[in-house]
Order: C-alpha cells, then structure tokens, then sequence
C-alpha cells in the first residue's frame, strides 16, 4: 500500500470549502474535554478555597487511592464502548481478594496466587461474553446472574475477613517508588497506569479495537463488513473481567486483606466514572482516557468533600448530580449526530 | 461486449424457511462489465437471492459457482474473500467512525506499532478517489449525506477488490443528481471489468443502467431479458406474473357512481411529503367513496398512508378534516379525527397476539376513552358479540385468543376494532393479504357496504383486480409518487392500471 502518489489534486484546491476537521471530530472528544475542564476547574477551585491542595502528594495519592477504580473503569470502557454493560466487576473484585486471601492463608505460593486471582475475573468474564454472544442474553441480565455467581462464590469461600500478610502482595501497596517533588508510585499504581496505557493502544492501533467501536456504532453493520462480532464480543467481556481480577488483587492489597463484603456498588462507581469521562452509554464513543479523567473527578470529589468536612454522602449526591449533566449532555450530542 | 466472462454464477440453488419456499430452482449469471437488474416485488425472492451469495444465509440445495470453483459460502467475510461484495439498501456503515475508518475496517494498514493511521487514510482516499469522491477520510461519517455514504459503502466494498458488486436498492434514499452520480460509478466499475449486480424499484433507473433482466417472483424464476427485448409492461406483467386479460375483473364491480355536487372532502391533504419515502402528494377522500391506491410494491403507497394517517411524521404538507385545517402528526391526532388506519403489518402492527377477541375489538374505543374510563365487562361482551355477528367472525368465541384465529378473521377483528370507534375515514392497508377467498370476498364486500354507509375508505392492495372492482376512484403510485387519478368509470380495466403504473401518467 505505497500508492500515495495517485493523490495528485491539488491542496490548495481542496482546503477552503471543508469545515475545519478539528470541528468535525470536535463532538467525538467533546465529552472528554469537558471532563478534563470539570477537572481542571476543581484543581483550581481546591486550591483557591483550601490551600496546598494540587499538591503533588494530594495527585500521588489521589492514584494510589483510586488504583483499582481505574483499572475497573478500563475494563468496563471496552464493554460499554460494544454497547453491554457489566455488573459483576464488584462482585468479581471480592471474590478474587477473598480467594487469593485464603489460597495465601492455606499456605500458596504469591506467584501461584498472584495469577489465579486475575484468571478467576477472566472466566467469569468469559462465561458472561458466551451468555451474551452464544445465548444472546442481555448483558445487563448476563452479568446480573454472574454478580450473583461471584458475590455467592466470594461468601462460600469465607464470611470472615481474611487478612494478607504475603510479603509479594503487600510489596504492591506499601513500596513507594519516589520521583522527587514529593511524587510518588506504588506497583498497584504503575498496574494502573499500564492498564490505560496498553487499553489506549488496543482501542485505537488494533484491528480488535476498531471492531471494538465498529460493533457500538452498529452491530449489524460490524457483521455486515464482515467483521469478528461474535470473538470481539466475547473478548470485550474477557478484559473487562481480567480487569475485575486485577482490581481485585489491587483491592486486596490496598485493604490488606480479602473480603466477601467488599466491593458493594463498586461496579457502579466504575460505570459512572467512565460515564463522567465521556463514553457513551449505548456504544460506539468514547475513550479510555475519559476514563482514566472521570475516577479523577470521581475521587477529587471524594477528597474535597473530606476537605469541606460534611457528611460523606454527600459525594454520591455530587457525583449524582454530575452524571445526570453528563447523560443529558450525550443525548444532546447523540441527537445532533442523528440529524 | 460479446459473450462476457461470468464470473459467479448460481446454479438452482433452493433455499426455504419453516414454512415458506422463499427460493425455488433459481438461476442467474453475473457477468463481468454487466449490470445485471434483479427485478421481482417484496417477497419475489430478491433479498434471499443476494444473502445467499454473499454468505448470510445458506442454501439447501443448488451450487454457487465464483471464478469457476464452486463455493460454500459460510458467512460475508468468506463471500468478501472471494471478490463479493455487497451494498445494502440501509447504509451498513457506523456513523461512529471517520470516513476512512470505515473504508478501510478490517483492512487497515498496519506496521509494527499497530495500526498506521496515516498510510491506512492514505489508502482510504484513494479507494474514495477512485469514486471521484473528494471527501476528508478523517472526517466523521456522520458529517456526510446519506447518498455519500452510499457511495463511501461502493468505496468499502471496492477495497476488498471485488470482482462482483452486489448493489441491493442502493437508490432509495437518493434524490436525482445523486442517483446520477451513482451511475456514473456504476458505469466506470463497469467498464473495468466488474459484475454488478442492480436491485431497485425503479423502472427508469433499471431501463437505464442494465445491460440485462432477471426477474423473479414467489421465489421462483421467471427469466432472463435483455431491456432491449423486453418493454415495461411486459416486464411488470412478468412481476405481477399474470397476463392482462387474465387480470380482468373476476367478481362484479361496484357501479360507478358520479359524486354529487356541492360534496366537500371529509379528508384533503395537500403537499403531504417525507423525505426518501413520499413526494409532495395531494389527496381528496370524499364520503361514501373507496379510493383505491395503486402501484407496485415499493411505490410508496403504505409509506403515502402512514404519512397520511401521522404514523410516520411528514416533513411538509397541510392536511383538511371537514374543511378545517387540522395537525395530523400522530396517530393520536388521527384517531380523535376519526380517521382509522389498519396497517399492513397485521401481525405487528394490528392485532395483540395474547389477547382475546373481545379485548382486541374494546381496544380501539378503549384508547379513545382514555384509560380513566375503563369500559365495563358488559360493553365490552355487548361490542364483541355485535361485530362478531355482523362481521362473521370465527370462532364465534369472545374469548378466544386472536393469535389462534385465521388470517381473514384477524383481520376482520382488527376491522371491528376501527369500526366500533365510529371513523369517518377509513385507511385500509392490504387488509385481503394473505386470507382466504371466502374472507377476502367478505371483506370487500364490507368495504363496499361502509362506502355506501358515507365513510370515506382509502384502500390499499397490490392485487389490482381488487382495487379496480371496489375503487370509485384510483390514484397510480410511482417511485413514490402519485403519477395518475383516475375516475374508475366503466370500461377502465386492470389493463389500463398497469399501463399506468408502468409508464405514469402525464407528470
């Protein structure tokens, strides 16, 4: 494909009659732009009201708290990018911390355990992408039952809170790595960031990432260009759930134990985060990035609300609040599209 | 262009579903520099035909020959691999993407970080440009006209450097010049050597690109023509499938009777439009007539009907009950007009599967009342039993379900349903389709009777014979256009319609 040169006309004729292509894909990245200026503005505003506040050690931890968020926002992106949603990555997360917990506890080896909690995520991953794609379940009603299977699975395994004292696992949370400046990272927080980084290379440099966005813009379209629908489907589930395990492990490593009780709504906090960072629900827009910026709202609310000093409830309401702005602002751009 | 190489070929392939032949021993060959027209009404086998060669659905019997190596197909990607490549009615494309994204899905260029964004555009604007189409491949499909969609699908589908294009009614959401400029497309991948393959329901458009004619109906094959041996009232006759004179009347008419004067329209519309489905149309509906519309499948009539009657929003047009002007924009509107649709779509559209009989037959007044007014037991019996009796509906039961019932007695229960609402218009879209001669003669034999009652009827049916027996009045549909009106006086036949829907009228 070196044909370039039989695109002979000229520019300057091309150029003047076109809208400007920033425009054209501006409403693509409206969403996230927005997202990243409510983010700015609550630096700012933070910093103007309290004081130290964008500090390099209140981002350092606003990371290490947030970890395993950001890697469940990833996973669920893919899933909503397809159109699906998944409710059992909360349930997931419990499960897999409860499970690596007690496999520890029995006497595993850390380098066992380690990848069978992240598999564990993935099957149940798998089995929601088969229900959806082989037995044409509604996502939502697919990852309902496996929620259910995991969080079922979690209580089976203990009630009791299992505390972790591998010195692998707890190497993720405790070590820090310090840039200087008063920066610094943890392992769980570098799992993250690859996380988000290897997610915004898949979605926009691979074949699968397109069919990723291909199937949310149009299913039957995707099918009809002849596209993988069925393995993409499957698969979208497959990471989502990964990610589930992951965050399962950085969860477990951050509270110092697995839990059967961790994790309620988790799920929620992270479909409204990738909501808040821009990604459309019925498919087919939006970006990991967005994701990544919408649990940085989600958890600089979480701080400022500490900061006021009110009722801590008060971050459901606020996040509320912002998630009804943003549905309200896609429909608004999902309706200009379709003119 | 002596004896061009056929490139596929299909060779008496059968397909059926439960219960319905929908391809019988068809044959056709896809040569290359050839337009070839699949021509046939709804149903006629047309869509089955093309999922069968590009993959979608499987054939029970029959070989599928491409260059020479007979194929099974087991899906589009596999049809795509062996230089089928399909445009379909509904731009299959995703609106989400750019233009080169979905040029170029599935075939980006890609290097060793992935995708190459910028070579994998390169190559999407010289498949556009080989369309002579100067669009920004990074530009959002959504920013672009339907018919250059349409033409950034042709694009796609050359990518994969067809052999074979398969173009399925591309030109239904197209206005003229847009058409134009599909054909000059058309005419260039033909000279180079490419099979086309033509659906559309369009006379001219087919008369002006083919190079050849296969027509199809009831899943059947009727031949293949050259346009040139072939007029187009012998091709609608071949699609109809009957003979003129076999055509002619086979019941009694209704007499013609003249409208008195001084009569006003109890319906009129004017400039009634919706872009892509009808063109500006202007309609009287008087009381105590039946209006007939008449025209092939795809000529618009239930989409004129749906426009009419608010279930599809019009875009332009003014429309009159009684003299007054009224807003007919949904079937809200229309129902406190007292004007009634049945649609064609019975099963979906019309009746509630898991209801029963009485319950069907209430509903209608039952959505007037309102659901604050909920009508007692005893009414709804006293409704149920009038029309069964007077419609003869079987089984005589109330209580039956309506899903178990025969098509005709469907129909007659969805009839009751609009009659018991007291309409003055009356919209009736194929309502004899598909039932048994016994019901379609009662049915007709009702209309006529409402007619003469003072309702004013609009009646829809694809068997002309009908709509020339029971019509005072017949309006020809064309291309989604009214292209004749015709007093149905003594001496009009069939013939004359078809003559009519084949050529139209003076425009």
């Amino acid at each position: 494909m070196t044909a370039a040169p039989t695109l002979e006309r000229p520019l300057a004729q091309r150029a003047p009659r076109r809208t400007p292509r920033w425009q054209l894909r501006l409403s693509a990245w409206l969403p996230v732009l927005t997202t990243s200026a409510i983010l700015l503005a609550m630096f700012i505003t933070g910093q103007a009201v309290f004081g130290n506040f964008f500090t390099s050690r209140l981002i350092s931890s606003l990371f290490l708290d947030n970890a395993y968020l950001i890697v469940l926002a990833v996973g669920m992106t893919y899933v909503i990018l397809t159109g699906g949603i998944d409710l059992s990555v909360g349930a997931v997360v419990a499960f897999s911390g409860i499970f690596g917990a007690q496999l520890l506890q029995t006497g595993w080896p850390a380098f066992i355990v380690i990848p069978a909690i992240v598999v564990s995520g993935s099957l149940i991953g798998a089995l929601i992408g088969v229900l959806v794609q082989v037995f044409e379940i509604q996502p939502f009603i697919a990852s309902l039952a496996a929620m259910f299977l995991a969080r079922g699975l979690a209580y089976v395994v203990s009630l009791q809170s299992i505390a972790i004292t591998d010195p692998a696992v707890t190497w993720l949370e405790r070590t820090r790595f310090q840039l200087g400046g008063g920066w610094f990272v943890t392992p769980t927080v570098i799992i993250a960031v690859l996380t988000v980084a290897v997610s915004v290379w898949v979605l926009q440099y691979t074949r699968f990432g397109r069919s990723v966005y291909a199937i949310g813009g149009n299913e039957q379209s995707a099918r009809l260009m002849g596209l993988q629908v069925a393995r993409t489907r499957i698969a979208v589930y497959v990471i989502s759930g990964t990610c589930a395990g992951i965050a399962g492990l950085i969860f477990a490593a951050y509270t110092g134990s697995g839990y059967s009780l961790t994790g309620l709504g988790m799920e929620l906090d992270a479909i409204a985060a990738v909501v808040i960072g821009g990604t459309i629900l019925t498919g087919g827009s939006g970006y990991v990035i967005g994701s990544l910026f919408g649990v940085m709202v989600y958890g600089l609310i979480e701080i400022s609300i500490t900061y006021i000093g009110v009722d801590s409830w008060w971050t459901k309401i606020v996040v509320g609040g912002l998630l009804l702005v943003f549905v309200v602002l896609q429909r608004l751009l999902v309706a200009r599209r379709k003119r | 262009m002596s004896a061009p190489e056929v490139v596929v070929e299909v060779r008496d392939v059968s397909i059926e579903f439960p219960g319905v032949k929908a391809l019988q021993h068809v044959g056709l060959s896809l040569r290359s520099g050839e337009v070839h027209s699949l021509m046939g009404e709804n149903g006629a086998g047309k869509s089955t035909l093309i999922k069968a060669l590009t993959g979608v659905y499987p054939v029970d019997s029959g070989t599928i020959i491409a260059h020479g190596v007979e194929r099974d197909f087991s899906g589009t990607a596999d049809a795509q691999a062996a230089g089928i490549s399909t445009v379909y009615q509904e731009v299959n494309l995703c609106t989400n993407l750019t233009v080169g994204e979905n040029v170029m899905l599935g075939h980006e260029v890609r290097g060793f970080w992935g995708i190459n964004w910028s070579a994998t555009h390169d190559a999407a604007s010289i498949h556009l440009a080989r369309l002579n189409l100067d669009v920004d491949p990074r530009s959002p499909l959504s920013a672009h006209s339907l018919a250059v969609q349409q033409l950034i699908a042709i694009s796609r589908a050359m990518v994969i450097n067809s052999s074979v294009l398969i173009l399925d009614e591309p030109t239904s959401s197209l206005d003229r010049s847009e058409v134009e400029k599909l054909f000059d497309v058309m005419r260039s991948l033909r000279s180079d050597g490419v099979a086309i393959l033509f659906v559309s329901h369009f006379l001219d458009q087919v008369y002006e690109i083919s190079d050849r004619l296969t027509v199809l109906r009831n899943g059947e094959l009727v031949g293949e023509y050259l346009p040139s041996e072939l007029d187009r009232v012998s091709l609608v006759s071949k699609m109809l499938g009957r003979e003129f004179s076999e055509l002619e009347s086979l019941g009694e008419r209704v007499a013609h009777t003249e409208r008195p004067e001084g009569v006003d329209p109890v319906l009129n519309v004017s400039g009634l439009a919706r872009k892509g489905s009808v063109e500006p149309a202007d309609l009287d509906l008087y009381p105590g007539e039946v209006v007939g519309l008449a025209g092939l499948l795809g000529s618009g009539r239930t989409e004129l009907a749906r426009a009419l009657y608010g279930a599809d929003r019009a875009d332009a047009g003014r429309s009159f009950v009684n003299g007054r002007e009224v807003r007919l924009t949904n079937p809200r509107d229309s129902v406190d007009q007292r004007i009634a649709f049945s649609s064609e779509d019975r099963r979906a559209e019309g009746i509630v599967g898991d209801l029963t009989i009485r319950e069907n037959i209430a509903l209608g007044v039952q959505a007037k009342r309102g659901w604050a007014r909920p009508m007692t037991r005893q009414s709804q019996d006293e409704l149920a039993q009038k029309y069964i009796a007077a419609l003869n509906i079987r089984p005589a039961n109330p209580e039956a379900l309506i899903r178990n019932l025969s098509g005709g007695n469907q129909q007659k229960v969805l009839l009751a349903r609009w009659l018991a609402t007291a309409p003055q218009v009356l919209i009736l879209d194929e309502p004899t389709r598909g039932i048994d001669v016994g019901a379609k003669a009662e049915i007709q034999k009702l209309v006529t009777q409402l007619a003469t009652d003072g309702m004013a009827v609009l009646f829809i049916s694809s068997e002309l014979d009908e709509v020339v027996r029971l019509s005072q009045r017949i309006c020809v549909l064309r291309d989604h256009r009214i292209v004749a009106e015709i007093e149905n006086k003594e001496g009009i036949t069939v013939d004359d319609v078809v003559a009519l829907i084949a050529q139209g009228g003076d425009e």
